[in-house]
């Protein structure tokens, strides 16, 4: 059984200051690192001969719109069959440079994902073979899930309707 | 009748005939195909017979859940989960409630996880019934599908028994279920365990050894382990691969680790393997429901969580605490702590997973579903390119891909 302490000081050990803000949140082993290093971490777990962390479970983005220099991020979760473990990446990037390598040379998986991400939130994966919107409509000229975009609030008053008022 | 004779200046010499240009044909399967089972498009290049290459279209019925979750108080991102995997939609329900319970950290009393286990067994069933039963209609066997109609039947009279609801559940709540199981609801799933596996049987001596069918399915759209980890296969289509990797044996969820049953493995990936693994966890399914039935603790169907779980109406009427707490759950004022959590569960199609962050509010700050069909769906192309399309509509038929849960 693989702990989250051995992996983080692997990581540690290998990647210094490139990866950071280690958490636990409900016990599952959570950091952060930068853009320039993903592609390598996600393939050094992969490749690793104990932790073999080969399987890239869920791929998606979140939008901080008060992040200063990080409004989004990236979050890949990732599962080891062998040691039955757990891991989380994030990355950060901030709207003005909205790029994140792709990880579809690792994982044929993170196609679709990546494409999906792009769609809600306009992350631009580079190296992707075909980012397109895939739920969406092509026409579309907005990017949906960003938080700029509120649903109707459900306790608004401003609206009167005699009949279905609200 | 004098024989017509061709005038010499009518037969077109070699040099005059235009040169043979080999052209693919362009074929558009779907958006209302029937065999697509759903609403998504699959445009095949096609060589003669053979399919050369194939690209999907999907999202025809995208309806943003994520972005409608992001408004809702979390008791009612329960119908929004309904409607993803509608063959089952119970267990969707039960991991969104489970994700919840695990974000505030209640504990769910043992009878409350033994109902919820039998019910997701129950629907597990009707998942895999409806995809092997359609497999064999899409090959041609009209007539074992019609058999096993009636016992799906018989499971959404359970539903309807326990919740109220056939297809779109929204069964139990945050904290438990929203009540205890009637007696009724127990003679029906007594009936269902005796009566169910006659059918299975049946159903299994029509198709599983009918040389037809298995002509039809043995080596069809095969793929091998390594493809089918790279693609995030999971569930019955990644065990058909090869792989005994189950949820509910990994990370065991509202009680598993208490029953025996064990998890079929397939070896090539095909779609006679995908038939054979889905077949044999319906009996283990079965297995797992007689066993929770039996061994059902007594006690509270629901956590002790006041904050979170809807008081008994009575209580309403007389107690001033229960009223404010009704009040408050209803209004969605509940209150969250901050956090993210993941948590998975054994879909009908796989790892169904909810990506839950929560900034403290009454709605979750950012909710993605991790849908088993969208992930391995892409490998469709793949798998049946060079086979003819009858035998890629075979092979979508047996992935199972549930257009609600391709498209969220």
């Amino acid at each position: 059984m693989l702990s989250n302490q051995e992996v983080a000081e692997e990581l540690l050990g290998k990647f210094g200051d490139q990866v950071y803000d280690f958490e636990e949140p409900y016990g599952l082993l959570t950091l952060s690192t930068t853009r320039e290093e993903i592609i390598s971490i996600l393939e050094f777990l992969n490749k690793h001969k104990n932790y073999q962390i080969s399987f890239l479970t869920d791929l998606t983005g979140v939008h901080y719109p008060d992040g200063k220099e990080r409004e989004f991020m990236v979050v890949y979760h990732l599962h080891s069959f062998v040691h039955n473990f757990r891991i989380r990446l994030k990355v950060f990037i901030s709207e003005a440079d909205i790029h994140v390598p792709t990880a579809t040379g690792l994982y044929a998986s993170a196609n679709w994902m990546e494409r999906e991400t792009y769609d809600f939130y306009g992350i631009l994966f580079d190296g992707h073979p075909d980012l397109r919107r895939i739920l969406n409509i092509e026409e579309m000229d907005y990017f949906p899930m960003r938080k700029e975009y509120p649903l109707e609030d459900a306790t608004r008053e401003d609206k009167s309707d005699a009949l279905f008022g609200r | 009748m004098a024989d017509i004779e061709l005038l010499p200046h009518n037969v077109p010499s070699n040099s005059e005939l235009p040169e043979l240009v080999e052209e693919l044909t362009t074929l558009n399967l779907g958006p209302t195909h029937p065999a697509t089972h759903g609403i998504f498009q699959n445009i095949l290049k096609m060589d003669g017979e053979k399919i050369v290459s194939g690209e999907q279209t999907i999202g025809y019925i995208h309806r943003a859940f994520e972005k409608i979750a992001e408004r809702r108080p979390f008791y009612q991102i329960t119908t929004l989960t309904d409607r993803m995997n509608y063959c089952s939609s119970p267990i969707n329900n039960f991991g969104w409630h489970m994700t919840v319970e695990k974000l505030l950290q209640i504990e769910v009393p043992k009878r409350a996880q033994y109902i919820r286990v039998i019910m997701m067994e129950l629907a597990r069933i009707s998942d895999h019934l409806i995809c092997n039963s359609i497999l064999g209609v899409d090959t041609g066997a009209f007539s074992g599908f019609l058999y096993v109609m009636q016992k799906r039947e018989d499971i959404y009279e359970i539903y309807e028994e326990v919740c109220g609801a056939r297809l779109t559940t929204n069964m139990g709540r945050i904290g438990g279920m929203e009540r205890d199981l009637s007696t009724t609801a127990i003679r029906k799933i007594r009936e269902f365990i005796k009566t169910f596996p006659p059918v299975l049987k049946e159903f299994e001596q029509l198709m599983s050894r009918n040389r037809i069918f298995m002509d039809r399915t043995i080596n069809v759209g095969p793929i091998s382990l390594e493809r089918a980890l790279s693609y995030g296969f999971t569930g019955p289509n990644l065990r058909a691969a090869g792989l005994d990797y189950d949820v509910r044996v990994m990370n065991p969820y509202s009680s598993y680790e208490d029953f025996e049953f064990d998890i079929p493995v397939g070896q090539s990936g095909d779609t006679f393997d995908r038939y054979n693994v889905r077949i044999e966890e319906m009996w283990q399914s079965l297995k797992i429901v007689e066993q929770a039935l039996n061994n059902l603790p007594e006690g509270p169907y629901y956590a002790d969580a006041p904050e979170y779980y809807l008081p008994p109406k009575k209580e309403v009427y007389s107690n001033m605490e229960a009223l404010i707490y009704h009040f408050k759950i209803v209004m969605g004022e509940i209150d969250a702590p901050q956090g993210e959590v993941y948590h998975a569960v054994e879909g009908g199609n796989g790892e169904l997973g909810f990506y839950l962050i929560s900034d403290g509010g009454r709605a979750p700050y950012r909710l993605h579903f991790r849908r088993p069909s969208f992930i391995y769906y892409q490998a469709f192309p793949e798998m049946c390119k060079g086979s003819t399309l009858s035998d890629a509509i075979l092979t979508m038929s047996s992935l199972n891909v549930i257009a609600g849960e391709l498209d969220a």
